[in-house]
């Protein structure tokens, strides 16, 4: 399958990555032969066979108890913030 | 009454549909172990997971499923067994992950159904399509700096249980009806606070208009609207809107609006060409959710009493109106009140009491019925004192509002006052005698004709006697006395 400019514009666009004119051909190429070669799974004959959710053995989800186990680690979570002030992280402003 | 706004070309009919999202009440988040309170310092109830660091996995919280689960009941919905979460892409500042665990297509709770009543008395039910489980977002604040927004994480991840409604609302009264039965549907269960001024409850509008008789036409949703009231007001206000629009010749697009309440007009949130795509996909880190029937059987077992059932059991059991019941069952503490007083009593007396002068005095002094200084022993005490003759019903309210001052028991008030009703004969005939010697004019009106007058003696009596006379007996001894 071929992608289109448009779309490979507007998938860069969602995922918030800017490409210049040259680098959206070259992604365009790239992704359109990862889309091909995923392509090839559709020759696999699926009919009557349930989608696949997970490769675990076991179907349950593991659950956990409603308890208080974390939390008070204001340092850890701010660790890696690039503009932290006092107890936040900060952005450039977002106001709608 | 079917609701209708007039346009230039006629007459317009509205098609609302509500997404609530509520908060779900548990200790910790949805899918990690940091706590769920709200106004904490910030950045400290936030784990890794939380702040969506690389490698960190998420573990489903059992008792928000056991919350979902338990609203669906409560709305009378069907159960999903085996549910899916999915992932909801999008880039804000208060979404760490980058995405938002959801569930898109298998969401845990299916259809179901709410019943609202309106002021005329009429019952509508409206459709629930669906409930499903979902992270919530951090908060965002945008006053603190000229340049920046300061970002709390402290509610991210909290669990969120969002309820959509079918297309069944026709009205602004409709829509607040349904939002504040919602509301009480879940504090009842227990499952959501229902605090719309914290945010726990907050609620996206769709609307859209159309002439009778039309199938739907393009709605817009307006977006994080957080009190019923503005809920109300946002709906009149867009149907407007898209009324002129269409009216003018144009077409309403679908979009995603902004209430503002100060200025009274809704507008466009972002524009057509950034309407957000989400790529839901399965989320790889979860496998389904699958619950087990005889669990749900559990829970529906342990579910306690609706506002409805319990509506129609103060009805048939305390034997008062539809109206009175649905006053008492409006908070489940005030109609574990009414039950509290009521056993054992006269159900219609309790019902007068609570809903009249009880409540005018907790309603003076500010207070919530959990912490009213009367409570439910002292206003039935004070109700036996009506029934076995010690006070009559007038002293009683002046015993109601001693007790709201001073927290005393009612026969102690009685008692230090000298309240007692006066059931002595004697003294209310001499009180009487008293009164008709020193107006015997009006007791010549009285017998030409002027029957009103009566009152007048009654009242003498009653105020001879500072209001403690028995009042059976006051009329028996007048009505002798005058008639001869």
């Amino acid at each position: 399958m071929s992608l289109d400019l448009a779309t490979t514009r507007r998938i860069a666009k969602l995922a918030r990555i800017g490409l210049d004119d040259q680098e959206i051909e070259t992604v365009r190429a790239q992704m359109g032969g990862i889309l091909g070669w995923i392509e090839i799974l559709n020759e696999v004959d699926v009919e009557g066979v349930p989608p696949m959710v997970g490769t675990s053995q076991t179907t349950a989800l593991p659950q956990r108890q409603d308890a208080v186990t974390d939390g008070d680690r204001q340092n850890d979570v701010l660790a890696n913030a690039p503009d932290r002030e006092g107890p936040f992280f900060t952005v450039p402003k977002v106001v709608e | 009454m079917t609701y209708t706004l007039e346009g230039a070309t006629g007459t317009w009919e509205i098609v609302v549909g509500l997404e609530i999202h509520a908060q779900v009440i548990s200790q910790s988040k949805l899918f990690s172990g940091a706590s769920t309170l709200f106004g904490g310092e910030p950045n400290t109830q936030v784990s890794l997971i939380d702040a969506g660091f690389p490698g960190m996995l998420p573990v489903i919280n059992h008792e928000c499923v056991a919350q979902a689960i338990r609203t669906g009941l409560g709305l009378k919905a069907h159960i999903n067994l085996e549910s899916r979460f999915d992932r909801k892409n999008y880039f804000y500042a208060d979404l760490p992950q980058g995405y938002q665990i959801s569930q898109f297509t298998h969401p845990i709770v299916g259809s179901g159904v709410v019943e609202i009543e309106l002021s005329d008395g009429s019952t509508r039910q409206i459709g629930v399509t669906r409930l499903h489980l979902e992270q919530d977002a951090g908060k965002l604040l945008h006053d603190q700096d000229p340049k920046r927004s300061f970002v709390d994480l402290n509610r991210a991840g909290v669990a969120l249980m969002e309820i959509v409604s079918e297309p069944d609302i026709r009205s602004p009264e409709e829509a607040g009806a349904y939002l504040r039965k919602m509301r009480q549907i879940l504090r009842y269960l227990g499952t959501c606070d229902g605090n719309m001024d914290e945010g726990s409850m907050r609620a996206d509008v769709n609307v859209s208009v159309r002439k009778a008789g039309e199938p739907f036409r393009t709605r817009c949703e307006i977006k994080n609207v957080n009190s019923i009231r503005f809920v109300t007001q946002a709906i009149e206000i867009e149907a407007m809107r898209q009324i002129e629009v269409w009216e003018s010749g144009g077409t309403v697009d679908q979009e995603t609006r902004l209430f503002d309440p100060g200025r009274g007009e809704t507008r466009s949130l972002r524009s057509k060409e950034d309407a957000h795509d989400y790529r839901y996909f399965p989320d790889p880190d979860l496998l389904p959710l699958v619950v087990e029937q005889s669990w749900v059987d559990e829970l529906k077992a342990h579910l306690p009493e609706l506002p409805d059932d319990k509506r129609a059991r103060f009805q048939t059991e305390y034997g008062i109106t539809a109206y009175d019941s649905g006053v008492l069952v409006a908070e489940q503490a005030m109609a574990d009140f009414y039950e509290s007083v009521a056993k054992g009593r006269d159900g219609k007396m309790t019902a007068a009491w609570m809903t009249g002068d009880f409540f005018a005095a907790l309603n003076r002094t500010g207070k919530a019925i959990e912490e009213s200084p009367v409570g439910a022993d002292k206003l039935g005490g004070m109700l036996d004192l009506i029934t076995d003759g010690t006070i009559n019903g007038k002293i009683a309210k002046e015993v109601l509002e001693t007790m709201f001052e001073t927290g005393e028991a009612p026969l102690e008030i009685v008692e230090r006052k000298g309240l007692r009703q006066v059931t002595d004969t004697g003294a209310i005939e001499a009180a009487a005698d008293e009164i008709i010697a020193a107006n015997q004019d009006k007791v010549e009106q009285y017998l030409g004709g002027k029957d009103k007058l009566f009152g007048f003696f009654v009242g003498q009596v009653m105020k001879a006697t500072q209001g403690k006379a028995n009042p059976a007996i006051v009329n028996d001894i007048l009505k002798k006395k005058i008639h001869g």
